[in-house]
């Protein structure tokens, strides 16, 4: 009965979890269901309406890591897929902003604020990536802080007064920018989502894609699949998490035809056919941001806001945040680090007097 | 030799007129005849469109089989050097170009040892001239030695990389550097007016650069006005494009896109011609260049080293370089190569180009 329970202090239940590359995360059974009919209404449907209003008033978190090589216009985009000023562009020529030494991790919170709901939305810049003559393991800072992430959660999720709302700074999503060379990945790409993809949701982006023609694009992306494929990396929305049949299909979609996306960013603002839209202005045309014909930018949006940002979360939360604490516990021997033991008898929880007192 | 032109011997309004001003239609004839070699280097990182600029600059196909590697295969590949030899030939004038490719530069993750098999190969060639010049038999030597080399930088950065900047250094004192803005297509003017800063970046880190000459006060002033353009577009941001597109009704090269037509000839859209031009109308300037300032300076070098290293270099570079000023005001006699200029100059203005395609040097 008490098998399979999160309580359960035996350390074998959690030693058993270690030795796959991704340990399924311990799950209750499911309860025996039973199919009553209903006689009425009695209203269980409105828990939506509810959920929603509570979403609203607490407003959620959102972690945005973009990564790729300086100038393939990162800021630009996030600007764009969030219609504000959210990321501070490096292009400004100022003399002092030289290209980092070494990978940094600049992260800026942002709260903005749509149809009454509120996101606190932070976005985790890596200038310094991949711009080196040397660079090895530049990855190494970035998949560190993605781990400190985790551990500040665990850290927090584990201590024995709780706060109510554990503030969320793991990374949600990490979009990694694909050098449009029209050939293939270059060998750091590789090398930075085979780490990567198995800690942070990757979702791979093939950036300033107004350089390629349309059969140059749909033959550079179908090449890039492939190699991600033959390399085995697992890139957001990962296969092996596709909860149903209805996930599956449209996941596969995604995967086999849209991904990776093909942007361009702007965030400037010109006249076409009477109407203000985003774009970039060149001498032999003017390139729409949110034209389907011009660019994918439209897809990467409804993709990443519109229908799986809580995917996002939740599989960050799911599935990786608990391979992470999975991993941490067992290499302390299934005691957490730090104050809070999970191990500790916890002091009895006072009883509802009764009514005679004792 | 003379024979061939008695009437301009005796010019009846000239009675002290000797006649050896005659000589350039004499050299003229001889290096048509014997035809020019021209060696090009291209460097960039993989996906600058530097084959669909070469193949479009000379308008022909120098690279009809490409197999082009995956990202996994890259990690293993270090740099390599191809060589291409293309003979083309414009009004009986032939020119016998190499074009040396070198596939794998900045694609692997510690591009350290990056430049290190291009700076041997132009050595390598440096060296083979220096042999043979130096050999008992001179009647044929051929010149591999790198006459110009096409830098391209990548359009999607701030300017120049790490990467490029300490290429150049190490460099451009053996070759002639001309920097080239790939893929100019992905700018817009704007960007493109941020990115000629480029220049400024080049002189803050003492690169030396390929400079054109400033035309000498006797040409027109169309060539002069020209030379003007050519200085001031220097970096230039090129376009590379093969395929024929249909557009205003006319045939043009270029490339199509759903917003709008990229034509590659088209000065308003990138800088392809004045590029062309450039390097048409002073390919001799560059073999000269490489001839006095880059292989003199590897030559003394070579001959004082025969062993040990030598420090003052800088020295050396400076003495050339006053030397090849104070050379510049006489007559350029000792070239073979002198006027020919003017060819290449009226040539540049309309190409008909009929190729035999020659294959590795």
């Amino acid at each position: 009965m008490s098998k399979g329970l999160p309580e359960t202090r035996t350390d074998t239940a959690m030693s058993e979890l270690v030795p796959e590359p991704r340990p399924k995360p311990a799950v209750p059974m499911k309860p025996v269901s039973i199919n009553s009919n209903l006689l009425g209404y009695i209203g269980i449907d409105t828990i939506i309406e509810q959920m929603r209003k509570k979403t609203m008033k607490t407003g959620f978190d959102f972690n945005i890591m973009v990564v790729g090589q300086s100038g393939l216009g990162k800021s630009t985009l996030v600007n764009t897929l969030f219609k504000s000023q959210v990321s501070r562009k490096a292009s400004s020529w100022n003399r002092e902003e030289k290209i980092p030494k070494t990978v940094e991790i600049k992260a800026i919170g942002h709260v903005i604020e749509e149809g009454g709901v509120k996101m606190k939305l932070t976005v985790i810049d890596t200038p310094g990536f991949g711009d080196q003559i040397n660079n090895e393991n530049c990855w190494e800072p970035i998949e560190k802080y993605i781990n400190e992430q985790y551990e500040k959660f665990l850290k927090e999720e584990v201590n024995i007064a709780r706060k109510k709302r554990i503030p969320d700074t793991r990374v949600h999503c990490c979009l990694y920018f694909i050098s449009p060379t029209g050939h293939s990945l270059r060998p750091l790409d590789l090398e930075f989502m085979k780490h990567l993809s198995k800690v942070v949701n990757i979702i791979p982006v093939i950036a300033k894609a107004d350089t390629m023609t349309l059969e140059e694009k749909s033959e550079f992306k179908q090449r890039v699949r492939k190699e991600l494929e033959v390399n085995g990396i697992e890139f957001y929305p990962q296969k092996e998490f596709d909860e149903d049949l209805e996930d599956k299909t449209e996941n596969d979609k995604i995967r086999q035809e849209s991904m990776p996306f093909a942007v361009v960013g702007s965030d400037k603002e010109y006249q076409v056919n009477g109407k203000r839209v985003l774009g970039r202005k060149t001498p032999w045309g003017i390139i729409e941001v949110e034209n389907l014909n011009h660019c994918e930018f439209a897809l990467l949006r409804d993709f990443v806001i519109r229908t799986h940002l809580q995917d996002l979360k939740e599989v960050t939360h799911n599935i990786h945040y608990e391979t992470y604490r999975a991993k941490r516990l067992n290499d302390n021997g299934g005691l957490p680090p730090g104050e809070g033991l999970l191990g500790t008898v916890l002091p009895p929880v006072p009883a509802t007097p009764c009514p005679t007192a004792e | 030799m003379s024979k061939q032109q008695p009437t301009q011997f005796i010019n009846p309004e000239t009675p002290g007129y000797v006649g050896f001003a005659n000589l350039p239609n004499q050299v003229h004839r001889k290096s048509v005849k014997k035809g020019f070699e021209f060696t090009l280097m291209v460097v960039g990182e993989s996906g600058l469109a530097k084959s669909t600029f070469i193949n479009s600059l000379f308008l022909t196909d120098l690279y009809p089989e490409r197999i082009i590697p995956g990202a996994a295969e890259k990690i293993e590949r270090t740099v390599q050097i191809e060589a291409s030899t293309v003979e083309i030939e414009e009004r009986g004038v032939k020119l016998r170009l190499t074009v040396v490719d070198t596939p794998g530069y900045g694609d692997a993750i510690n591009c350290r040892d990056c430049f290190k098999t291009i700076i041997s190969y132009i050595d390598e060639q440096f060296e083979r001239y220096l042999h043979d010049e130096s050999g008992l038999n001179r009647r044929h030597i051929i010149d591999n030695r790198v006459h110009c080399c096409f830098y391209f930088i990548s359009p999607f950065g701030h300017g120049l990389k790490p990467l490029d900047v300490a290429f150049m250094k190490a460099i451009h004192n053996k070759v002639n550097i001309v920097p080239v803005i790939a893929k100019a297509d992905t700018l817009t003017l704007k960007e493109r007016e941020r990115l000629k800063r480029i220049l400024d970046e080049i002189e803050e880190h003492n690169i030396k650069i390929y400079h054109l000459p400033d035309a000498e006060s006797d040409e027109d002033e169309d060539f002069k006005e020209q030379t003007r353009l050519l200085k001031a577009s220097i970096p230039f941001s090129v376009v590379g494009s093969n395929q024929l597109i249909e557009a205003k009704g006319k045939k043009v090269r270029g490339r199509l896109y759903p917003w709008g037509v990229v034509e590659g000839e088209n000065p308003e859209h990138n800088d392809f011609l004045k590029l062309r031009t450039m390097l048409i109308t002073h390919m001799q300037d560059l073999q000269e260049v490489t001839q006095d300032l880059h292989y003199e300076n590897f030559r003394s070098e070579r001959l004082k080293r025969g062993g040990r290293k030598v420090e003052n270099e800088d020295m050396n570079k400076d003495q050339i370089l006053l030397e090849k000023e104070a050379e510049k005001t006489l007559p350029d006699t000792k070239n073979t190569t002198f006027r020919m200029k003017n060819t290449f100059r009226m040539n540049s203005e309309n190409y008909l180009f009929s190729t035999k395609l020659g294959n590795n040097v």
